[in-house]
């Protein structure tokens, strides 16, 4: 890695921009409008850059690529390291890829502090790039608290009427997890005595210890995911959010808790992990039933993209604690699809709120007729958004839906069932806009898409369909690193449970007995019998065994 | 080749989708109709190729998710019975393509109906050609989106708006069976490609599967799942809600979509996974139970309804329930056979229908309706032919199909299929009534709609009436022609079975004739598709047609062959020696064969004598068995039970949850929190303002918090 440090390049680079965009003088007019080219060149150049990135880097690898490292406080062991793993690339790309897009969105509908507002967009990329990249928890711990600040002064300054209330609720709910997830951290450097992410892999804490730990970065990225019952600052900050500001939220922000827990929850305490699974899932099933039971009911546009928002991000939650390679990857997929679905569906509604300056859906409808182009796109991320094969939304719902199948069929069961409610309101939304007779004659004069929210929507729209019909363009370059952390957190799983460390603790759930029973003589034939588990995970193997040895049980023993 | 087959509706659907406007109605007009009937040439080219000379293959395309284990390619599969399915679809799409040039003559938006339709026949295309059950399910939601599309097409319509949303989502609790099917097939077979699960299914016979916290026999649990989704996608009992209003979309597309095709792929996924079903005897037991109680109530509720798309509706919903209970008795055969001939009668029933309601200024109520076959005398002719062949009068298709099912089902032996069989008996009587009903109301007795539009009525034009001549053609002769293939008996010699009215002895052909014949048509079949390439759009049409005919008349030759049953399907359908009903039913008792035909004539008679002859009976009738007459008039309150139960109660539940979201999480949570912090930063804040010094005030509580919990809890660390 002696070559140009380009992860530092990528991440650095809009900051640069930004410095560049506040030194810009000159009348409002001119200045705004320089303003806008050089975050627009900046952020192209940018995602110019990651794409370089992109294609050199390899798949094969599980390891971290593009390692950089440079003291910081070299006395206490903290250093500001950066690289990217299988995991983390498609986040780079992703925020890489939106940030352009975010500009295009607010190059008209933004008329006050034009500048600051460019300013903010490229530092918050700066700090979202950087989160991704850290291998540092002091530094991932520092670019993840950043994130906050131009989010919360894009929401503050350029948002809605309710923009303060929604910005100070978006503000508290993140930062009090985060402070809980700063502890963490502490503890976990104190223990370690270094803050580097790759040399704390290889920590074994005992359960115990790992429960603390796991609840306190729980919090934090449970908030960010947002999991129900911590999500309602999310709908609150989107409907103030001005339409970019959404996209990066949806688009980027909400993965970073996603991306926590496949960065720190699994694989730094993943006894901890599979302790909790069962509560994720069950706070996965009700945020996916109830949310898009409210996504039903809203009459906010953006309200009701916010709460499904919600609901998809139950898909990835639950992907992501199945622990086997199928959940993760769904996971993984899921929210990179997610990204681009639901950014481009709040662009679709920035479309419209440009043009009649309300997100009330009574005030839509029958729009199809002089807005047939946006009928289309708008259709589109619809379908993507209901999961219809085809979209990259299948795909990691799919996924996750098969990964939480072989762990857990009732949970699957009700999962699944938010795909039928999925296909409820966002049908009940594009009904209500696009279709319909006609009832605002405002709304039957808005012009049809533009060039410029053409180019906007353009890269989305490819990817969307190219990621549901190639989607092993993603899934190969995530294999190697995501098989890497599943076989990890499963031998330590076999590891402590060896040690017989589950005298530790009381076990909360019936599969920490399950390695016990499974050396006993009788295993159930019919599970021998079934070849295909044989490659499956360890710890699903052992929880089919539980299942099974306890029904055995319950049935009055098998000979 | 066979990927052009597939292809070419995408390309169509395509070029008329995006560029439509550059193309003009006429110019998207032509390139889909060409796309469609260029497919249909192949795919009846294909029947020689693949059915008749057992050339299967496997085409695949590019690999679509890799996981782990999980690995789905794209790739077609061409066997016996997806060739059969693209005949069918190809050639009735083709026939509706066309029809809905005339159709749509009038409509504003000409290019985009083409577009879908041309969209429809490819997702159905990939749907019948899957490989695997991704690439299956991938076709399954892709006629759903079609199909969705297509009955809003009109969607400045609230009735039609309303209507696809029902279609869509009453489809998805099917399909969310389906994904949980897909699922434990992955998790019990360690794949979801079909060569994979069919080839393991006998070894996977005992195999248990834990689900829902039980255990059960998999291949069980697996069926009944997939069954879930055949229920939804062919409305078939508890989700057939979306069929009837699905009548809302043009008439071409009820032909397509809710009669000949699309309603069908429940049927085809059933005889698909017939070597799984095979060894799941209970989830047969279920297919069958639903069949048979779907083709009475149904038939029950069509005898009552006004409106003429509806009573097809309902009569489709009846024919398919024949289709599942023949499944269910293990006759994959019979209900494949059924399925083609009901294509071909009930899509020239819609389409006929069309043509009346197109004549009649857009009216579909039959109370509007009569005396008008001398004005229209071509469409109520081939109105006549449709009818006959859907009630199974000795000759017509229908006859053929219908009557092996019912016997397969009394073949069977089993409590289940002797129900089935009664039932089916039951809707058969049904079925000629109904039919009649609306023949009388339609086009005899007095005219009773508004002059203007009696003055304006008219015969359809030669675009609308060809296909309808391709699909009479079908209803006429489809059912002779493919019935030794599809459902003739294995046995040779003296063991024939002389179906009732069919005395036709197998044996008697000898093997080089039929090679003979078989040959000459497939040179035939070579020629017109040659000759294709040159004509328009039209003749081609009919060509495409001709093929298929003379793949029948091959078909029917090559399968005069005493081993005709078996052989044909090969191995694309699999029956348990002691399952094979269709084989039984060859030797059923008279009474079995000739009951059906009595029913249906005194069907026929009844509904004469109530509509005709005695005018008052009707009413009579009505009144007299009144509470029978509103549960079925009000079609058993499936929709007002639905409603009560499913639709208001998630709206409910979602406005109680968003007042929850508002009162008790934010309520506890956040705004009592932020509450009490903006009091104090108030406080504190009172010289200064801006955010930043909010976030400053916040960092250092945090740093005080975390100091203290430093100094009080890990004081060791200090």
């Amino acid at each position: 890695m002696t070559e140009i440090p380009i992860l530092s390049l990528i991440t650095f680079l809009p900051l640069v921009g930004a410095f560049f965009i506040l030194l810009i003088r000159g009348d409002e007019e001119t200045a705004a409008r320089n303003a806008k080219y050089t975050a627009l060149y900046t952020s192209l150049f940018t995602f110019g850059l990651s794409v370089y990135m992109f294609c050199k880097f390899n798949g094969d690898l599980a390891s971290f690529q593009f390692v950089e490292k440079y003291e910081w406080f070299s006395d206490l062991n903290i250093a500001y390291r950066m690289g990217v793993d299988g995991i983390s690339v498609f986040f780079v790309m992703l925020s890489t890829l939106l940030m352009p897009i975010c500009i295009l969105a607010g190059w008209k509908s933004i008329k006050t502090r034009v500048k600051e507002y460019l300013a903010a967009f490229l530092v918050l990329e700066t700090f979202m790039i950087g989160t991704f990249c850290a291998l540092d928890i002091f530094l991932f711990y520092v670019f993840f608290e950043a994130v906050l600040i131009p989010m919360f002064l894009i929401i503050g300054i350029w948002g809605g009427p309710r923009r303060v209330y929604s910005a100070f609720k978006f503000f508290l709910y993140t930062l009090l997890g985060s402070v809980l997830m700063l502890l963490a951290m502490f503890s976990l450097y104190f223990t370690v005595g270094s803050s580097d992410i790759t040399q704390l892999m290889n920590l074994h804490l005992p359960l115990s210890a790992q429960i603390w730990l796991w609840l306190a970065f729980f919090a934090s990225f449970a908030v960010k995911m947002p999991m129900w019952p911590v999500h309602t600052w999310l709908p609150d900050a989107h409907v103030e959010a001005p339409t970019a500001g959404s996209v990066i939220l949806a688009g980027v922000l909400l993965k970073m808790g996603g991306y926590g827990f496949l960065r720190f929850s699994l694989p730094l305490l993943p006894e901890a992990s599979a302790y909790f699974s069962d509560l994720v899932f069950w706070l996965s099933i009700v945020a996916i039933v109830y949310t898009s039971l409210v996504a039903l009911v809203q009459t906010d546009m953006k309200k009701m993209i916010a709460y499904s928002s919600v609901a998809h991000m139950g898909f990835v939650t639950l992907g992501i604690f199945t622990a086997n390679v199928y959940g993760i990857q769904g996971a993984i997929f899921q929210m990179i699809s997610h990204g681009i679905i639901s950014g481009a569906l709040f662009l679709i509604i920035g479309v419209v709120y440009d043009r009649l300056h309300t997100r009330e859906i009574a005030q839509y409808g029958g729009i199809v007729k002089n807005m047939p182009k946006y009928a289309v796109v708008f259709m589109l991320f619809m379908l993507g958004s209901v999961g219809l094969p085809g979209t990259s939304g299948f795909v990691g719902e799919f996924l996750s839906l098969l990964g939480i199948f072989k762990v857990n069929t009732v949970i699957a069961t009700f999962a699944t069932s938010g795909v039928i409610l999925g296909a409820t309101y966002m049908l009940l939304l594009y009904r209500n806009v696009v279709f319909g007779k006609v009832t605002n004659k405002e709304a039957a004069k808005m012009k049809d898409l533009n060039g410029r929210e053409i180019a906007c929507f353009a890269p989305l729209i490819v990817l969307v369909l190219l990621l549901g019909i190639l989607p092993n363009l993603v899934l190969d370059k995530t294999e190697a690193t995501v098989t890497r952390l599943v076989e990890r957190y499963n031998t330590s799983i076999e590891l402590s449970q060896v040690a017989g460390e589950q005298n530790d603790i009381a076990p909360a759930s019936g599969y920490r007995n399950a390695d016990m029973l499974a050396g006993e003589p009788h295993r159930p034939a019919n599970l021998d019998a079934n070849a295909s588990m044989k490659h499956d995970t360890m710890k699903q193997e052992k929880k089919d065994d539980a299942h099974v040895v306890s029904d055995v049980a319950g049935k009055g023993g098998e000979s | 080749m066979e990927v052009i087959a597939i292809f070419a509706p995408l390309f169509g659907f395509l070029l008329a989708g995006l560029f439509g406007k550059g193309l003009t109605d006429k110019g998207s007009q032509f390139i889909t109709c060409l796309c469609v009937i260029a497919a249909a040439v192949i795919s009846c080219s294909m029947f020689f190729d693949v059915v008749l000379d057992g050339h299967t293959r496997i085409v695949d395309l590019v690999s679509w998710i890799t996981v782990g284990e999980f690995t789905v390619n794209w790739a077609l599969r061409f066997d016996q019975l997806s060739v059969i399915m693209m005949c069918v679809i190809t050639v009735v799409s083709s026939c509706v393509h066309v029809y809905s040039i005339g159709y749509m003559s009038h409509d504003a938006c000409k290019s985009r109906f083409m577009a879908y339709l041309s969209l429809f026949t490819f997702a159905m295309l990939m749907l019948v050609t899957a490989d695997n059950l991704l690439q299956l399910f991938f076709g399954w939601e892709g006629v759903g989106l079609a199909s969705y599309l297509l009955i809003g097409f009109w969607n400045h319509k609230d009735s039609a708006n309303a209507a696809s949303m029902k279609a869509f989502i009453v489809n998805r609790v099917g399909d969310f069976g389906l994904a949980l099917g897909i699922m434990a097939t992955f998790v019990v077979f360690g794949s979801i490609e079909f060569e994979t699960i069919f080839a393991h299914a006998a070894d996977m016979a005992d195999v248990s599967f834990e689900f829902w916290g039980g255990s059960y026999h998999a291949l069980t649990v697996i069926g009944l799942l997939l069954f879930m989704g055949a229920v939804g996608k062919s409305a078939q009992l508890g989700l057939h809600v979306w069929l009837p209003d699905a009548m809302e979309g043009p008439t071409p597309v009820s032909a397509l979509i809710h009669a000949a095709t699309m309603v069908t792929a429940g049927v085809f996924l059933v005889a698909r996974f017939s070597p799984l079903y095979e060894y799941a005897p209970i989830a047969l037991q279920t297919v069958c139970i639903f069949g048979g109680i779907t083709a009475f109530v149904a038939a029950t509720i069509g005898m009552t309804q006004f409106d003429i798309k509806r009573v097809i509706a309902y009569s489709t919903m009846s024919q398919l329930g024949y289709m599942f209970f023949a499944l269910g008795v293990s006759a994959y055969g019979a209900a494949m056979f059924h399925l083609v001939t009901h294509a071909f009668f009930k899509a020239l029933l819609f389409l006929g229908a069309g043509s009346v309601i197109h004549a009649m200024s857009d009216e579909q109520d039959m109370r509007n309706m009569g005396g008008i076959w001398k004005k229209i005398p071509t469409t109520y002719v081939l109105m006549w032919i449709g009818s006959l062949a859907l009630a199974g009068v000795p000759f017509f298709a229908g006859y053929y199909s219908k009557d092996i099912i019912l016997e397969s089902a009394w073949a069977d032996g089993s409590w289940f299929g002797s129900m089935a069989f009664w039932l089916g008996i039951a809707a058969a009587f049904m079925t000629a009534f109904y039919s009649w009903r609306l023949i009388i109301m339609t086009f005899h007795g007095k005219p009773r709609a508004e002059e203007k539009v009696m003055a304006h009525i008219h015969e359809s034009p030669a675009v609308m009436l060809v296909p309808l001549f391709v699909l009479a053609f079908g209803a006429l002769f489809s059912g002779k022609l493919l019935y030794d293939g599809f459902v003739g008996s294995a046995h040779h010699g003296s063991a024939v079975a002389t179906h009732a009215g069919d005395t036709e002895t197998h044996a008697d052909v000898s093997l080089k004739e039929m090679e003979k014949s078989l040959h000459g048509a497939e040179s035939a079949s070579h020629d017109d598709a040659h000759n294709a390439d040159h004509d328009d759009a039209h003749t081609q049409d009919e060509d495409a047609h001709h093929d298929d005919v003379a793949a029948d008349d091959g078909h029917a030759a090559s399968h005069g062959d005493a081993h005709a049953g078996p052989q044909f399907w090969a191995d694309s359908l699999v029956v348990l020696p002691e399952n094979d009903t269709v084989e039984a039913a060859h030797s059923v008792p008279l009474w079995v064969k000739k009951l059906p035909i009595v029913v249906g004539g005194v069907g026929i008679l009844f509904a004469y004598i109530v509509y005709m002859w005695s005018s008052g009976l009707a009413k009579f009738f009505t009144t007299v068995f009144r509470p029978l007459y509103l549960l079925f008039f009000n079609k058993w309150y499936f929709d007002e039970i639905y409603n009560a139960l499913f639709t208001r109660s998630a709206f409910v539940f979602g406005k109680i949850f968003s007042i929850m979201d508002k009162k008790l999480v934010d309520g506890l949570g956040p705004d009592g929190l932020s509450k009490l912090s903006l009091r104090v930063a108030a406080v504190l804040s009172r010289a200064q303002s801006g955010f930043l010094f909010h976030y400053a005030f916040i960092m250092i509580v945090a740093a005080v918090a975390i100091l203290s919990w430093f100094v009080l809890i890990r004081p060791e660390l200090f």
